[in-house]
Formats: structure tokens, sequence, C-alpha cells
């Protein structure tokens, strides 16, 4: 109010005044003045009247003040641009200056002010002073073109900058070349497609060497783009590894960490059975080591970094526990880290020490802390199984402080020690149930009153343990009153006589007063169970539980890979991929780490190009065809199906899903079972875990049997409850790929029961280019929740019977088709001749037209079709007496485009 | 990369604010000020995020210093420049504080300006800085100062001018290390290591190239093959391994890394060498034996005996044990042989002081604690006892074993160079638990 209008009118008063001092004649008082603005407008007062009377002050040769005048330019030339027109001159002007500093200024700030028509009148400058004598103007204008380009995309391009960025990386001064591939990383981030970083062993000659140069800064720029290098063998690999871990010595943790990334990534492509390999991972663990005696802020973000490691290759720092162990005066953000990271590394070896020190932790003063510092304790029992009674034990200690807090947490582990190790440890009830009284947080009460129910039997007074709960049933939170209802029916089913009334009371409970539908679904369902057939209840309700699994918190391995390859990014603080923190197209790009040595695809996996979506996918060159192609034949491994590869292993470009190898592998088998109608089955894989999925588990496969695909699938219920009313779904996909009817699953699916089930497939459906192209995403149902997950395909399902192409029209079109279509590959160590390997393809749909004999060399021509009407044709050439193939195959995509 | 930096005073009003980047908004301050410096619960993380705005602060004294950005930037980087950040305002005009800033203010921005380029850390090295960002306003420079300033900020060796000149040419190096220890009441080893420095103080004319060298286990062994079993075996003994160590940028981080020679051309002035971490074979130069029984519910006795473990004719200084007391504490009685012994109740421990001891002597305090009845249940945490002191010599044994300082140009040698040499040892976290 009044006070407002006064402070007002002072500050008028007080702009008036700064107005006259800025057009003083006097330089000093016209600096004064100018500084007088600037901490006006730091404070957040608005001093963008003054505008026309700061850029006056611009045209002066003292620095400081033109510093100064620029800085206030850049805060408010975007509220007011067409005074900002004004101060082009002078920006223009001083990019011509002599003085290198002066140049580098204005053309740092002009980049900075955000208004389109400065923006136009940047341009010449900047072309100039990118190609500046002085490094110092050069690496300025190096970052002014990621800062153009931040406000006009469009225009940089259209200007050729990036070209000449991209020269910058040959630029002779170390900190140039730093400035250009930071401008370019960040560019490149927001095109994903575009080749700008084109990395290829020359340029990356060129960084490792200015690596050695630059300041700690420019260094960092360097690893980080390095990172986004995908070596083309376990060579390259090695050599780059070699040149980086120096740097594991610098005193800058930053730079240390992305050289660590760039080692744990580029580690990915090396054979383990490599000397080298094992040197490199002894290297890593001392500096990582070092890095907890820096700043706590600094140890924080290594210790979340560490934390990934571990879980990556735990090998690593296996033998450094001691230095995890949580000192007094560390900051809260610390301890809690370090602890985590203890929990990973106990073993054997180790969990006597790990033991004493989290009995330590657990009289500490932060309750978090101690909280984490008791449930450690029941995860080392858990996980170690040989100190699951010397952690029962120190449990039961830790009971006896009576600490509320502690209790509650030690009665939530012993719990789930009771689950991982039944009929061992039951004497401790006793004293569990001493404390019931003082649990007050739902999920102590609800682990305390399952101890109760699931060993009733053995308790003499459950019953009035649990009649005790029953009272205030109400207020108790959903998950207590679950599990008093479970409770108090394995006591009746245990103890019928003298509990009939308890359980009536509780049914009525759940299922009359209560407008919980899972409390009352689950009370029906023992009321009708019990009425019925109380045998079958006790087998239901009583039935012998699966142990629990001993690491239920660790990352998902497919998120864990994609944060190993953002080490020392704000990604692996948060333990997040990019795209969950960052707006925008930036960072959404998921990156991947590099296929092991020996798969040729490593080539393309870096960051493939995503085409835009067209109604029917025509896959480009590099992404069906010459992966398709790419029949990784393999030696014949004596008529056996070779391991199968694991998802997670296969490239992304892997279209034929590991399938077609071993379909050329396994011959004999193969030809004795195709009279049969025996039709290709790679292995099941496991598509979604039971821990992930609330105890349903899937594996699944797929097969091409009479012209349909199938989606073999096996459902196993791991959970404690009954499954029933599957549906499933299936995400838009590359070839259209749809359930051709509902899912037919016998059901119920009762605990630990499996069943087979399978689904045909049409082709029929809506339809999305994937990434990789033969991704299906998977949506399936039951009564307890939806799940998604997604699995790949073998794109040999694809190939329809009716791929045989006429002679003459493959003759034709295999000279039509442009050259650019084609690729070629080469496979070794096939023993199969030709006629062995043209039978062996037909039984996938790979069709032989022609065979012609030049020079020794069988030449195969053979034909495919796609279930979306694409056409490949394909060369096979054999050398006689030689067991490698030469593939060459082109892809047909002008016909039956529509 | 960073999007902004603000610096605040302890009540949360903005000191200093740049904005590098278009995506972040001026609410970001206050998003800052409100989550953070006016949070109720002490602060659980260094770095925050806000409404998909990441937050990452560290603090100087009761000054804020706060980094903010909407991207996936390089977490430790933005760290290590805020670290590096406080050393530069510390360079320029002493203690980071609420006043200093204040009256700094435009040399900040000048420095904010050219340390930070739309939020990418550029040459932060003082001595570079201090060549052309000045507090006078600049003098005008003639074309060759010019070139010579750029040249060296952009330059391969950034932390160093040309045409450095003293009369005597001399260096300082200190050996500084902490060492650290958890012990258990028993007397066991829980862990212990010393973290070192090596800081160097180089007085030097020209573009010296300087070689260091020390009684690194690996460079001895490597000579010790050449030399025969008895030599081996002496240098062997004198040696210590160091599990790691990392060097200023100066050093040649690719020559250490294949021959492990440590050589450099120095900067001007103070600056840290090297820091190194021993695990192994370290002297601990004091022992704490802590002996604590509780006689009722309402006192407690405390016996500790503290030991000195070096040569008796060095003298170890500064000696503090820190004996931690329950929080109901209504009344202590102290009885040591040495030096003073105080109760204080406002940091719950009893402070026994020590102004020097020699080696291999040992000292004890005895207490009794009378505590008040309380109802709480929850039992003391028995916080560890913790010691600090100063001892002059390395716990971790390195030794120095020579500095060899070229400067080809100029008509000084290795001889001329006067150097000096000095180890301190500190207690880092001395800690044994009773």
């Amino acid at each position: 109010g009044n006070l407002s209008i006064i402070l007002n009118y002072f500050f008028a008063g007080e702009i008036f005044e700064l107005k006259a001092e800025l057009n003083s004649d006097k330089k000093e008082k016209k600096k004064e003045a100018v500084k007088k603005v600037i901490a006006s407008m730091t404070v957040g007062k608005d001093v963008s009247a003054l505008f026309p009377d700061v850029v006056n002050c611009m045209q002066t040769d003292n620095l400081e003040l033109k510093k100064l005048v620029y800085l206030y330019l850049m805060n408010y030339a975007k509220s007011q641009p067409d005074m900002a027109i004004m101060a082009v001159n002078t920006f223009v002007k001083d990019c011509e200056d002599p003085n290198p500093l002066i140049r580098a200024l204005a053309v740092r700030t002009m980049g900075c002010i955000r208004v389109d028509k400065i923006t136009e009148y940047l341009c010449e400058p900047l072309r100039k002073c990118l190609k500046d004598e002085d490094p110092y103007v050069r690496k300025t204008a190096a970052v002014c073109v990621a800062k153009l380009h931040d406000i006009n995309a469009q225009l940089v391009e259209d200007q050729g900058f990036l070209d000449t960025l991209k020269d910058l990386i040959s630029d002779s001064n170390p900190m140039v070349v730093a400035n250009a591939v930071a401008a370019l990383s960040e560019i490149a981030e927001s095109h994903p497609n575009s080749n700008l970083l084109d990395l290829n062993p020359q340029t990356i000659n060129k960084l490792l060497t200015a690596l050695n140069e630059c300041t700690e800064w420019g260094q960092i720029f360097i690893l980080d783009c390095l990172a986004n290098y995908t070596p083309r063998d376990d060579r390259e690999s090695q050599s780059i590894c070699e040149r980086v871990t120096p740097r594991l010595s610098h005193a800058n943790s930053a730079v240390v960490l992305s050289a660590v990334k760039v080692l744990m990534k580029f580690m990915e492509m090396l054979p383990k059975d490599l000397d080298y390999y094992g040197t490199l991972l002894k290297k890593l663990a001392p500096p990582l080591v070092t890095l907890l005696s820096a700043e706590p802020e600094l140890q924080y973000v290594a210790l979340r970094n560490i934390n990934l490691i571990v879980q990556k290759r735990p090998e690593i720092l296996k033998h450094e526990m001691k230095v995890f162990f949580v000192k007094y005066n560390d900051p809260i953000y610390v301890k809690l880290e370090k602890l985590d990271i203890m929990i990973r590394l106990a073993s054997q070896a180790n969990i006597a020490q790990v033991l004493a020190e989290l009995k330590e932790y657990a009289t500490e003063v932060d309750v978090d802390f101690v909280r984490k510092a008791v449930r450690a304790i029941g995860r080392c029992a858990i996980k170690v199984e040989q100190s699951a009674e010397r952690c029962v034990s120190t449990l039961l200690d830790l009971i006896q402080t009576k600490v509320n807090y502690v209790v509650q947490e030690a009665i939530v582990v012993i719990k789930d020690i009771f689950r991982k190790y039944p009929n061992k440890y039951e004497s401790v009830i006793a004293t569990l149930c001493e404390n019931l009284d003082s649990l007050d947080e739902p999920e102590a009460r609800a682990a305390m009153i399952w101890i109760v129910g699931e060993y009733a039997e053995r308790i003499d007074n459950a019953d009035e343990l649990l009649e005790s709960f029953l009272e205030g049933f109400h207020d108790e939170s959903t998950q207590v009153q679950l599990q008093l209802l479970t409770a108090i029916v394995k006591l009746f089913l245990k103890k019928p006589t003298e509990t009939q009334e308890l359980v009536q009371q509780v049914l009525s409970l759940a299922t009359q007063d209560s407008d919980n539908p899972d409390l009352r679904d689950r009370g029906y369902i023992y009321w009708r169970l019990l009425s019925t057939d109380p045998v079958a209840a006790k087998e239901v309700v009583l039935a012998e539980k699966p142990l629990i699994s001993e690491e239920t918190d660790l990352i998902e391995p497919t998120l864990l890979d994609e944060l190993i390859c953002h080490i020392g990014s704000l990604a692996s603080v948060y333990h997040k991929p990019p795209s969950a923190f960052v707006e925008g197209s930036r960072g959404v790009q998921h990156k991947r780490l590099p296929p092991r040595s020996g798969s040729p695809e490593g080539a393309h996996s870096g960051g493939a190009a995503i085409p835009e979506a067209v109604p029917a996918v025509i896959p480009s060159q590099g992404d069906l065809l010459g992966d398709l192609l790419n029949l990784d034949l393999g030696p014949p491994t004596t008529g056996v199906a070779p391991a199968p590869t694991s998802a997670m292993q296969m490239g992304a470009m892997d279209l034929l899903g590991g399938g077609l190898d071993s379909l050329v592998g396994g011959a004999a088998l193969n030809c004795n079972c195709q009279t049969l109608g025996w039709y290709f089955l790679p292995h099941l894989q496991v598509w979604l875990l039971a821990m992930k999925a609330k105890g349903l588990e899937i594996a699944g496969t797929f097969s091409r049997r009479g012209g349909v695909i199938h989606m073999e699938l096996s459902l196993t219920n791991k959970a404690m409850s009954v499954m029933t009313d599957f549906a499933i779904q299936f995400n838009r996909n590359s070839f259209g790929l749809a359930p051709a009817g509902p899912l037919q699953v016998l059901t119920p699916l009762s605990p630990n029961q499996t069943t087979e089930v399978s689904l045909p497939l049409s082709t029929v459906g809506p339809v999305m280019k994937m990434e990789p192209l033969n991704n299906l995403q998977v949506a399936v149902k039951n009564n307890i929740d939806v799940f998604y997950f997604s699995c790949l395909y073998p794109i040999s399902i694809l190939f329809v019977e009716d791929g045989k192409m006429e002679r003459q029209v493959f003759l034709a079109t295999w000279k039509d088709i442009p050259n650019e279509n084609e690729a070629q590959f080469h496979i070794k160590d096939c023993h199969l001749n030709s006629d062995a390997a043209s039978s062996k393809l037909q039984s996938s749909n790979i069709f032989t037209i022609a065979k012609r004999t030049v020079d020794n060399q069988d030449m195969l021509y053979q034909s495919i079709k796609l279930t979306n009407g694409i056409w490949v044709l394909a060369e096979l050439r054999l050398q006689a007496g030689n067991s490698n193939y030469t593939v060459s195959g082109v892809l047909e995509r002008e016909r039956y485009r529509f | 990369m960073i999007g902004g930096l603000f610096i605040y005073n302890h009540k949360g009003e903005v000191l200093i604010s740049r904005v590098y980047r278009d995506d972040i908004g001026r609410n970001a301050v206050d998003a800052f000020r409100v989550n953070v410096i006016h949070a109720r619960q002490q602060v659980r993380s260094p770095v925050t995020n806000i409404a998909r705005t990441s937050f990452f602060h560290v603090k100087r004294s009761n000054i804020w210093l706060a980094a903010v950005t909407k991207q996936n930037v390089n977490a430790a980087m933005v760290f290590e420049f805020l670290y590096k950040m406080c050393d530069v305002m510390t360079a320029y005009f002493g203690k980071i504080s609420e006043e200093n800033i204040k009256n700094n203010f435009v040399l900040i921005y000048e420095l904010l300006d050219e340390i930070l380029d739309f939020g990418y850390p550029q040459n932060s090295e003082t001595g570079a800085l201090k060549t052309f960002i000045t507090q006078q306003g600049i003098k005008s420079q003639t074309k060759e100062e010019q070139s010579q300033i750029t040249s060296q900020v952009t330059g391969q060796i950034g932390w160093r001018r040309e045409g450095i000149k003293y009369r005597r040419n001399e260096l300082f190096l200190d050996v500084l290390e902490s060492v650290n220890l958890l012990m258990s009441p028993q007397g066991q080893v829980l862990s212990a290591h010393v973290s070192g420095r090596v800081v160097m103080k180089s007085y030097l004319s020209g573009m010296p190239e300087c070689k260091f060298g020390m009684n690194d286990k690996i460079v001895i062994d490597k000579q010790g093959k050449g030399g025969t079993a008895d030599d081996a075996g002496k240098s062997g003994k004198q040696s210590i391994a160091i599990d790691d160590c990392t060097f200023h940028q100066c050093v040649r981080l690719s020559k250490f890394d294949s021959e492990r020679s440590i050589s450099f051309i120095p900067p001007d002035g103070e600056y840290e060498l090297m820091r190194y971490r021993t695990t192994k074979d370290i002297i601990l130069p004091f022992r704490v034996i802590p002996l604590v029984r509780e006689v009722g519910r309402t006192k407690l006795e405390v016996k500790v005996v503290i030991k000195s473990n070096f040569k008796p004719s060095l003298l170890a200084q500064k000696i503090e044990v820190r004996i931690p007391t329950p929080l109901n504490t209504s009344g202590v009685q102290v009885i040591c042989m040495k030096g003073k012994a105080k109760y204080k109740a406002s940091e719950n421990a009893i402070v026994w002081k020590i102004k020097r001891m020699a080696g291999m002597k040992e000292s004890q305090i005895s207490a009794e604690i009378e505590l008040l009845p309380t109802n709480d249940k929850k039992k003391w945490a028995r916080p560890p006892i913790s010691m600090n002191f100063e001892v002059p010599f390395a716990p971790s044994g390195l030794k120095v074993r020579y500095l060899k300082v070229f400067e080809p140009k100029l008509n000084y040698s290795d001889h001329d160079v006067i150097k000096w040499v000095r180890y301190i040892g500190r207690s880092g976290i001395y800690e044994t638990r009773c």
C-alpha cells in the first residue's frame, strides 16, 4: 500500500538521478552510474527505462565500462528490441577492433542478445571471427555458433557455420578445438538425425591429441564427446582406452569421471580374456576411491556414479569396502549413499566387518539413516546366507533398545528373512510379539501380523494377538487390513476349533462393513472357499510360498546400461534417463553401450537415425537389408542350435534376432523335422520378470507355421494368489503385427503354475516405425494389473511363403534397383555347401531362384518377400573349399510402395 | 550446460545473478530461495530438482552459490566449476563474504563473463585471468601485450605467463598430510588412510621445466632392479606404496602414465602440485585408549589414555582430544595429567588440550559425568572420541627425493635454485569408538 508508493517514489527519483549521471561528461561518473544500474538490475529492480542512456555509454575505449554496458544490454535487449538496434553499429565496429580481447567480447555479447534484427547483423562478424588470426577470438566465436543455433538454427545451417565449426576441430589451438567440440556436441544433440559429429578415426585422433593439451574444462568436453563414439573393433577400442587412462590422474574429478565413462563404455567391446581388459579393471579402482576424498558435493556425485558402476561391474571395487564406511561427520546425503554401496559390495568375505559397521550406524541420530542401516542388516541376511544368523541376532539386539523406529524397521526386515529362510529363525517370534503394542507404522504392523498368521500354530495366543488388532479394524490402512484378513484365515485353517468366531468377525468386517473393493473381493473369495471346499482353501491359503529373491533393488539392466553411458552427468545422479527430466528434444535420445566385439552391427548402433514414420514402413538400407543379409551363419556347432543370444547382447539392428544363424546351424535337425511339419522355434526368452509384474512371468518367442505368425507365450504365476482375466494388446509397430484373436489362457492360473499359449498374429494392425525396426511393445492384463514389456521378433517370421520371384522378373528387378540400395556382407566359417544352404534357407521362405557356378564359385540368387510386400533380392557367393560366404543384397522398394 | 549462476546471502537475498541460457527465467532465482535456502528441513542433497530445473549448490561460510540448468549437464563439472569460482574470487578479494561480494560485484560479473561462456567453463586460472581482468580498470596495452594475453589464455601453458623474472630463484615444497583413522574400542584399526598434498610455491624465472621425485615404491623398485640386492632391500624399506595420485593440470599425465615421472612447467606462486592417498604402513602418531563405564543410570566414568608413537626427538603440537558427553549431562569433574581440560556444555563434549607432546610418551584424563535422569528410551549414541594434532613428519612415510629445475633459455641452473622442503602431518578424521 502506502509503503510501496513511497518506495516507488524514491525509486523514480533514483532513476532520474541515474539518468543525469549517465549523461555526465565525466568518464568516472558515467562508470559509477552504470555500476549503480547493474546493481539495481541484480536485485531485480526494473531499470529498463534507462536503456537509451546506457547504450549511449557503449562507445568508449574503456574496456571495463564497455563490459558493464554489454552486461546491461544482454539483460534488457529482449524487452526493448527496437532500441537494441542502436547498439548494432558499435558491435559490428568492435568486431573489427585491433584488440583481440575487444573483438572477442563483441562477438561473445552479440550472441547473447536474442533479438532477430541483431542476429541478422551477427552473421558477417561471426564469419570473420571464426577465421580470426587470434585463437582467443576463434574459441569465442566457436561457442557463439552454438548460441546463434539456439536462437535460429536454420540461419546457422544456411550460412554454412556448421562446416566452419567442423573445420575448427582441426585447429592448431587446443582450446579452439575443445570449444568447437562442445558447440558441435550441443547442436548435434538437438538434431539426433544429422550426422553432425561425424566421428571417424581421423577426428578421434585429433581429439585425443587435443586432450593432452587443453584446459581441464576442454578435456571434459572432449571426453564427453568421445564417449559418443563407437569404435570399429576391439583394437581401436583398446587404443583409445590406452590414451584416455592417463586422465584418471587428473586433479579435476569431472575429468576423472568423464574418463571413467569412456573406459566403462569402450571396455564393453574388449574380449574378457584379453590381458588388457584385466589391467584396465585394476586401473579403475584407485581413482574411484580417490574421488571420495573430494569435497562432499563431489563425493555425492561420485557415490551416485559408483553405485551404478558396482552394479555393472562389481569386480572393480569388491576389495574396497572399507572406503565406504561412514564417517561420523559426513553430510547425511553422503552417508545414505555410502550405505547403499556397502550393501551392494557385501559378500561372504567381508560380511563380519559390514555387520559391525551397520550395528554402529543403527545407534546414530539421523532417523532416515538409522532406518536404512537397520534395513541394510536385513538385506545382508538375505544376500549372504552364511551371515543370516548373525544378522538376526544383531536385529534382536536392536529390538532390545526399544527405540521405536528401530524396532519397527527391524520387524519389517525380519519378515523378509523368514520368507528367505523358512523354518529357521522362528524361535525369535516370542521376542517380536513383545513389541506388538509399540508398532504404529502400517508397514511394521502388516509385517507383524503376517508373521503371527504365518506361524499361528507356534504362537499360543495367536488368536488373542490378532483379535487385539481387530478392534480398530476400520482405522487401519488397507495394507494392514488385507494382511489381518489373510492372517486370521490362516489361523482358522490351522486351529479351526477355537477361532471360528474370529474368522466370521473378520469376514463380515471385510465384506459388509468395508467399501474398499480389494478388501471385499479378498474377503468374498476366502468366504466362498472356506464354505465350499475347506481342503482347497487350505491349498490356496497355506500354499508354500516362493522364496524371495535377494536383489530386489537393482536398477533394471537396460536402464543401467543407459545410465553407464551418462556417467558424470545429472542422469547418473538422479538414476533416471535424461528424458525423465529434460524438456524438448535434447537428451531424449537413448544411449546404448556398444555391443561386444565380433558383432559387426557395432558401427551402426551409436545413434541410428529415425526417419519419420511412413504409412507402410519401408526400411532404409542400413536398417533392413544390411542386417537381413548379415546372416551370421556361424560355425556348425555339431548340429545343435547355438546357445541363445540374450536380448541384451543383440545389436539394435540385428533383425534376425539370432534366429537365422541357428536356422542354418541346426541343419540336420531341421531337415528331418521338416516333413513332419516342424517349424523353427527359437528358445524362449524371458520378456517380463515376475519381480516387475506382481508375480506374472512371461517368456516367449515367435514362429511362423502354415503361413501364420504365432507368438508362443509361456505364462508363469509366481505370485501367491491365482490369476485370471488375461488379455493382450500390441502397440503400433513396424509391420503392423496384431493379435488375430483374444489371448486364450486356461484360467485360473494358480500359484507356481505355468501355461503355454500360442497366439496367432495378423499383419493388418496399425503401422509405426519402431526403433529397432523389429521391436514390439506389448501390454498384458490380468486381474491384478496391466503390465508392459517389449520384445524383438526375428524378421524371418515376416518372410511369406509366396516369396519366390519369377526368374525373368528377378533378373529385370536386380538390374533396375539402384546401386545405393545394395549392401554386401561376409560370413565366415560356414561349412555348408550351396545346396544344403539353399534348402535350409528355403525352410525359412528364403527362395533360391537360380544357381550359377563361375570360377569354382557357387552363386545363389535368392528372393524374399515380406508381409508388407517389400521384396529383398540376394546373391550368395560360396568359394568351394572355403568356408566363407559373401552375400550381396538389394532391396526392392519401388514397385510395391503404397 | 550451466544455464545461470546465482549468489545469495544467508537470508536468501540475491547478491549476484547471471543468466546464460534462455530457458532459465527470473523465477529460478526465487525457486531456489524458497525450496532450498528457506526450506524447513535440513538440506538432503546438494542437487535439487524443482519443476524440471536442476540446482547445484555449495556453501562458503554463509554465502550460497547456486548453478542452475535445465539440461543433462555434467554434474561433476558443475561442482568443480563452483569450487573453482570460489578459488578465483578468493584469489581476487579474499574471503567470500557478503560484504566482499557486494564491494566487488562488478569484478564478479566481469569474471563470470570471462570464465563461463554460454554456460561452458573457459580458462579459469587466476594467473592468466589477472593479466587482463584487474580491479584497477584496464591498462592500455600494446599490441604485443594483447596477443601475449590471448595466447596465454588459450595456450597449452595457460597457467603461466612468459617473461617472469626473479633476482633470486627459489622454491618451497610443503608436504601436507592428513592422517585419518577409525579405531574400534579394542584398538583394532577399522580403517586408516593418509591423504596428502604437495603444495609448491615457486618463484622461478622464465619457463622452467621441473621434475619432481619422491620415494614412490614403483619408481624405486624399478631402479632397484639395476643395483645390488642389498641396495634394493635398503631402498625398498624407505619407499612407500601410493594407492592413487592426482596432479595439477600442469603435470604431463601421459608421461606419468608411461614412465611414472612427474614433469611440468609450474604456475608462478603457490599451487597444489599433487594429491595422493596411501593406506599401507601408515605411522599412526597417536593411539587413544578409551574406557567408559556406566555407573547406574545417572553417572558415567570416563578414562582416556593417549600414547604418542613417533621418535622421542620430535614434538607434536596443537593436540586436542574431544570426548563426547550425553545430552543429559548435568555436571562433569575432570582430572588430567597434562594440558587443560574443560567440559563444554554447548558442544556436548569434554575438550582436552595439550600444547606440545614429545614422541613415545603417554598421558591420561579421567572424568566423572553426572547425568540427569530422563524418560527418554533412546540410548545415548556414544559418538566416537576424536583427536586433532599436528606433527612435523609425514605419517605416510613420503620423502621428497629431488626437484630438478631446467631453464635452458636463461642463465641459471638447477644448482642456483634455492629449495626448501617441509613436512606437516595433521589429523584428518581421527576417531576412536568408545
